[in-house]
């Protein structure tokens, strides 16, 4: 079973990110801020990662970033999650190598299609 | 060592190395890298001022009238601090009119006129060749003492023959430097170069050789200037002859060597040479002006201690005159007097050939040309080139009057001390003071008054001065200097019309320039200006008013082709291409000439024949008149109109630039502000999409999920509600800071006890605040507190402190404390948890917008169900407050170690 981890700092998000991500067959878990999700991801890699850049201390950016450039996570998918609707995030996160980009508010039914197909591709 | 070959040697090895400095500095003029470029040059040049009768006669001076002396430096000194309002015109005249000398100055000033430029040649002509004889009676004297000492030098002209006397071979060596290195251009106005660099250098002679003989005297003949002064105590007839009750003529006596050397200083015609007409560039001034004095203070700093040692020491028993040389001597010194010798020697030289250089032109310009186009003009004018017959002419009178000079001293020198011959000289030429200095002032001086005034104050110098020298010297009878002409006592020469008490020369200066000012002023209120005149008057008296400088004032009509053959003539071709190239491509030789070529060409015939002679020669091919005074006037109105209007132009502009300044300063806030704009609007937008978020994924779980369990359902709606009822508040807060921004915050201000507010407010988070666990103190100090205020928002300002401090106390046990006190004249109210705190740089940014404060490492609110804030509340708190006049900020929690709020409002003044 694939895993997902869900990184946001609102806890009604997670909560329905979670709850999403249940649904659709995938094991979920969650962080609340950059330095838990990459301590997550050192403790046990998960297979996907929905990320929100505007986090407490390390933003999602920085998160990104620093997987990217460990060869270990360096084809992790990872779909950014953002409240900034501005086309300038959406193309820094593209560069700094997201494989895609969510605006909040975002469609459930898309998202969830977003993260299994990209699970497809990368099995 | 003080033989005559010796002597004779170093002597002319001097004047040989004085041409070689000329010759340097000439070729350096040539080659454009002139070394009179320089104010410190320029102020050396000025020191001619101080010549052999400083060197020598100073001390002599010193030794008979005590300090007296110093005052004959002191006017200079005056001048020279004035140089900035007189000096500075006198240069910008000379410059615009190509002023020669001294005579060409004032004649420039009267219209050109031809006779009265004459009248002050001559007068200068007489009253300085004396002064000449004095340099070359120095130089035969000092030599005279060199070489006899001990024996007396008793050195009787008249009874030897003139090639023996050594002078006469150094005015001759003078005479062929002058010509050299003087009347090398035609031009006169045209700068010396070569003769004002080796002025500079004796300058620095004879400073070297005076300080030299005084340290030595100071301090080897006696031990310092304690020893001397002590030594000079000890003999009263000294110390009384060297006090200040010495001078003669007391008061008077002070004050009219004052004047007399203030008024020589800037009209003998040296002076005027160095001071003006060698003068490149009129900023040299500045320097000049405080430089000049400093020389004559070290140049004076020995007199008075050479004086007495002279006085004190058996050398006492020679001249005073001879001091400076026999003291040395006396002490068996053999460098130190030859030293002094060649002081004394450049002091001599250095005025010769500058007074020479000044006379010749004069004598050139002002006498001999304008008799000679007068009398045989068209003769002259008929011969191809003139341009060499005007140095011939210079040439011949350079050698005539250093032949006068030294004829001069032959005959009638011997029985005048150098001091007397000095002051004699210095009355005449302050003849010129009245006509030159009123006239740069007063434009109503005529050339009648001028003329006259000099004249007569000239006839009053010989009378007073000039013949009582002759007759003491025995060539006339001396009856009528006791008994008056006639029998006549009132017209005694040294008290004339019973004045007496006076010394000599105030008593002479004071008749002089009274005949002569009074007749200057008199007549020319009587008399009329030529148009001419006129003219010039304007000119001189409006020097500084910068609307005059490129003037053109002539408006007569002649071709290109006569002033070429006419400049041709006496300037010679070169000079006369040069003056007339065009800019604009060369004209036909019967094209009209503009009036800028006119005053061209009258100017450059200015400059080596002098403005008389210049204007005839241009009026006589120039047929109408130069512009007339009132053309002159329009000029001068229309100039300063155009002046008045740059200057509005400058202030409008000024104030354009200004408020251009201020634009861009507003455009720059308005695009700060525009972009804080853009900012909010992202945060705010980034604000509401956050609970939309939760709102529409549940809201689509609930939609699709139609097999949820019950529990689920209604945790989700919950969370739906609860974000909602979020996106309310905050769009409520954002409409709250929108309107409180924009001074739109409608506040219905009114009497109310701030007690009762806080503990309705209080009620109102109680439940809330235990919910969450907090443990919330209430500390009220009094029992009312009244304010003015709006009790919905400040009630909304306490809960918002409230539910802060609950959100951000310890997540152990947490404590919230609230305390309200008097402090002055206002209520204080604090909340304080036992949070974190808030660090000091963060303390003001908790009042922008949106600003979150961090919370690392703690718990989320997620685990005591604690909602995030907007990050809007304390902006509006802070603005409501100050709204009410208060004030809101952050401050140390005094009991709970948190952060801590406090809220303060003034006292509501009692109804």
């Amino acid at each position: 079973m694939a895993k997902v981890l869900v990184v946001d700092d609102e806890p009604n998000i997670v909560l329905s990110l979670e709850f999403l991500m249940q649904q659709a067959g995938f094991e979920v878990a969650t962080a609340e801020d950059g330095e838990g999700a990459l301590a997550e991801v050192e403790q046990s890699p998960p297979d996907l990662i929905l990320l929100d850049i505007s986090l407490p201390g390390l933003s999602g950016f920085d998160v990104l970033e620093q997987l990217r450039h460990d060869p270990r996570h360096a084809r992790l998918p990872i779909i950014m999650l953002t409240a900034h609707g501005r086309e300038v995030e959406r193309e820094k996160g593209l560069a700094l190598g997201a494989d895609d980009y969510v605006t909040k508010p975002f469609s459930t039914q898309a998202l969830v299609e977003k993260v299994k197909a990209l699970l497809a591709e990368d099995a | 060592m003080r033989t005559d070959p010796v002597v004779l040697t170093v002597a002319f090895g001097y004047l040989a190395l004085l041409f070689v400095i000329a010759a340097w500095g000439d070729r350096r003029a040539e080659q454009g890298r002139s070394v009179i470029g320089s104010p410190t040059v320029y102020a050396l040049s000025i020191a001619v001022y101080c010549t052999a009768w400083t060197f020598y006669g100073s001390v002599g001076r010193a030794a008979e009238f005590g300090p007296s002396f110093l005052l004959i430096y002191l006017g200079p000194t005056l001048a020279m601090l004035m140089a900035p309002l007189l000096i500075r015109k006198m240069v910008r005249i000379a410059s615009t009119q190509r002023i020669t000398s001294i005579a060409d100055f004032i004649s420039a000033r009267y219209g050109k006129s031809s006779s009265l430029g004459a009248l002050v040649a001559l007068i200068a002509l007489i009253g300085v060749t004396p002064y000449i004889a004095l340099q070359l009676k120095a130089i035969t004297l000092s030599h005279a003492v060199l070489v006899n000492y001990p024996e007396a030098a008793e050195f009787r002209l008249v009874e030897e023959s003139f090639w023996v006397d050594k002078s006469f071979w150094v005015a001759l060596v003078l005479a062929v430097f002058i010509i050299l290195f003087g009347t090398r251009h035609l031009d006169a106005s045209e700068r010396h170069e070569g003769m004002v660099a080796a002025i500079a250098f004796e300058s620095l002679v004879k400073l070297v050789a005076f300080l030299t003989v005084g340290i030595f005297v100071v301090f080897v003949l006696f031990n310092g200037p304690f020893d001397l002064f002590r030594q000079v105590a000890d003999s009263p007839h000294i110390s009384g002859a060297l006090g200040l009750e010495a001078v003669p003529g007391g008061a008077i006596g002070w004050a009219g060597t004052l004047v007399l050397a203030f008024l020589a200083f800037l009209t003998l015609p040296r002076q005027f040479q160095v001071l003006v007409v060698e003068n490149v560039d009129e900023r040299h001034l500045a320097r000049a002006s405080w430089l000049f004095p400093l020389y004559l203070v070290a140049i004076n700093l020995f007199v008075i201690p050479i004086a007495m040692a002279g006085l004190l020491l058996p050398a006492g028993n020679s001249d005073p005159d001879s001091f400076v040389l026999t003291l040395p001597l006396s002490a068996g010194i053999e460098g130190i007097p030859l030293l002094v010798f060649i002081g004394g020697l450049s002091a001599a030289t250095g005025m010769v050939i500058v007074e020479t250089i000044a006379l010749s032109t004069m004598v050139s310009n002002q006498l001999i040309m304008p008799l000679l186009l007068r009398s045989k003009r068209l003769h002259l004018s008929s011969q191809g080139e003139l341009a060499g017959w005007l140095l011939g002419i210079r040439r011949v009178a350079i050698v005539l009057i250093l032949l006068l000079g030294y004829l001069y001293h032959a005959l009638i020198g011997d029985s005048y001390s150098l001091v007397t011959i000095g002051l004699v000289s210095f009355v005449g030429t302050a003849q010129f003071a009245p006509a030159m200095l009123i006239g740069m002032y007063w434009r109503g001086a005529t050339r009648s008054g001028a003329s006259l005034g000099l004249l007569a104050g000239f006839i009053t110098w010989i009378y007073t001065l000039l013949l009582p020298g002759f007759a003491q010297s025995g060539w006339l009878d001396a009856t009528f200097l006791v008994q008056g002409p006639f029998g006549l006592e009132w017209l005694r020469p040294y008290a004339l019309f019973g004045l007496e008490g006076f010394d000599i020369y105030s008593h002479a200066l004071l008749w002089s320039l009274l005949v002569n000012i009074g007749l200057l002023v008199g007549i020319s209120l009587f008399t009329r200006q030529s148009p001419v005149e006129q003219t010039q008057a304007a000119l001189f008296t409006e020097a500084m008013n910068p609307g005059l400088q490129h003037t053109s004032l002539w408006r007569g009509q002649t071709t290109r082709g006569e002033l070429k053959s006419l400049l041709n003539r006496y300037l010679g071709a070169s000079a006369t291409a040069r003056i007339l190239a065009d800019p604009q491509g060369t004209q036909a030789d019967d094209a009209p000439a503009p009036p800028t070529l006119i005053a061209r060409a009258e100017q450059a015939l200015s400059g080596a024949l002098g403005s008389a002679s210049a204007r005839v020669l241009i009026n006589s091919v120039v047929r109408g008149e130069a512009l007339d005074l009132e053309s002159i006037l329009s000029i001068l109105d229309t100039t300063s109109q155009t002046l008045e209007y740059n200057r509005r132009l400058e202030q409008k502009s000024n104030e354009l630039a200004k408020i251009g300044e201020e634009l861009r300063a507003a455009n720059e806030r308005l695009r700060e502000l525009d972009r804080l704009k853009d900012e909010f609007v992202a945060m705010v937008s980034h604000e509401l999409r956050t609970p939309l978020t939760s709102i529409r994924a549940f809201a689509e779980i609930l939609r699709d999920g139609k097999d949820l369990p019950e529990e689920k359902r209604i945790h989700f709606l919950e969370v739906v509600v609860l974000e909602s009822q979020r996106l309310s508040r905050l769009i409520e807060e954002i409409l709250d800071l929108a309107r409180l921004e924009s001074g739109r915050l409608t506040l219905t201000p009114q009497r109310l006890d701030l007690v009762a507010l806080v503990r309705h407010s209080v009620d109102a988070v109680h439940r809330l605040q235990e919910d969450r666990g907090v443990e919330l103190k209430v500390d009220l100090e009094l029992d009312q507190a009244p304010v003015i205020g709006d009790s919905d928002r400040l009630e909304q300002v306490i809960i918002n402190l409230l539910d802060n401090a609950g959100k951000f106390a310890a997540d152990e046990n947490p404590r919230v404390r609230l305390h309200l006190s008097r402090h002055q004249q206002n209520f204080r109210l604090s909340v304080e948890d036992n949070g974190p705190g808030i660090v000091q740089e963060e303390r003001e940014r908790v009042f922008e917008k949106f600003h979150q404060i961090k919370r690392y490492g703690g718990a989320s609110g997620k685990a005591r169900g604690r909602p995030r804030g907007s990050g809007l509340g304390l902006p509006i708190s802070r603005g409501i407050v100050t709204h009410l006049g208060g004030r809101l900020w952050v401050d140390d929690a005094p009991t709970l170690n948190g952060a801590c709020l406090i809220m303060e409002l003034p006292e509501a003044p009692t109804a």
